[in-house]
């Protein structure tokens, strides 16, 4: 055992340690927008890790190749499948407006409609 | 809702281009190399396929790409980036562990100060996995964000994730825009 399994297993598992408590926050969190962030962050950063880790593991250029596309589409489409969710759920109505302090977009959502 | 659509007023939403995009069928290829994990004559010419089929079905507005390279402002954004990503994770952790109970969430408006398609793209990007925001909403005609912050406790906090937005903005912009795009941002930082 050397350090690069050292910290290729503390990647693994932080990033799995990470993707639990995503998967906690999506059920603890009230409502879908913030269930969204659970989903985008500790998420996307525990796979980084896990990437990171399989990637130390492995040290395998063709591999290392493959990770790194993971790793690129992973940053491109959560922030926009976490995005197209919360839209279809704003225009729906499917926001809880008691978890918001302030709520700048349903008036100008409002204002669109009447036109 | 009709817009008019024009390539050549600067601020203005650019329409859809047909026909083959060397870069981007280049990119494809890479792509799809890189997911069959060896480079052989196979596999570059049944990526070119692939990619000749994905850009003539799926057209895309050209991203219209005016500014430069700023290595210092590139390190920046990426230092920064990471930085945010886990401060970000942490915080969302924190908050989906907590017991008891939990701040509010706000909706808020930012208006971007560029207009342009790239770098509003890169900016809600970033701002959807660094801590606090996800883009709820996107007014591409006049570069507007409407964003979901997540633990407001008042209004201080609200304007600090307004200007946070905007600062992430700025990285971008202090990355990748022309000295014309950036100048607008530079005699602004004084008064922060």
């Amino acid at each position: 055992m050397n350090w690069f399994d050292v910290v290729s297993a503390a990647c693994l598992v932080t990033g799995c340690a990470l993707s639990l408590i995503a998967a906690v926050g999506l059920i603890r969190f009230p409502d879908l927008l913030s269930r969204m962030h659970a989903g985008t962050k500790p998420q996307v950063f525990g796979l980084l890790l896990i990437l990171v880790g399989i990637g130390l593991r492995l040290r395998d250029w063709s591999d290392v190749g493959m990770l790194l596309a993971v790793a690129m589409f992973q940053l491109l489409t959560a922030p926009v499948a976490a995005h197209m969710v919360g839209r279809a759920a704003y225009r729906r109505g499917a926001v809880r407006r008691d978890t918001l302090l302030v709520d700048e977009l349903t008036p100008v959502l409002e204002a669109e409609r009447r036109d | 809702m009709s817009r008019t659509a024009s390539n050549d007023v600067p601020g203005d939403v650019p329409v859809r281009r047909h026909g083959v995009q060397w870069p981007m069928l280049i990119g494809l290829t890479v792509v799809w190399v890189l997911l069959w994990g060896g480079l052989t004559v196979a596999n570059v010419l049944s990526g070119l396929v692939v990619a000749v089929i994905v850009t003539l079905v799926f057209p895309l507005p050209p991203i219209v790409f005016s500014g430069r390279l700023r290595v210092r402002g590139l390190a920046v954004l990426i230092g920064w980036f990471v930085v945010e990503l886990v401060v970000a994770s942490v915080q969302v952790s924190g908050q989906a562990l907590r017991i008891g109970r939990r701040p509010l969430n706000a909706v808020i408006e930012v208006d971007l100060r560029s207009h342009s398609d790239l770098y509003l793209t890169l900016t809600a990007e970033l701002l959807s996995l660094v801590p606090g925001s996800l883009v709820v909403e996107v007014r591409r005609s006049t570069s507007t964000l409407f964003l979901h912050v997540l633990g407001v406790r008042d209004d201080a906090d609200v304007e600090e994730a307004r200007r946070r937005a905007l600062r992430q903005e700025e990285r971008v912009m202090r990355a990748l825009a022309s000295d014309e795009e950036l100048a607008p941002y530079l005699s602004e930082v004084v008064g922060r």
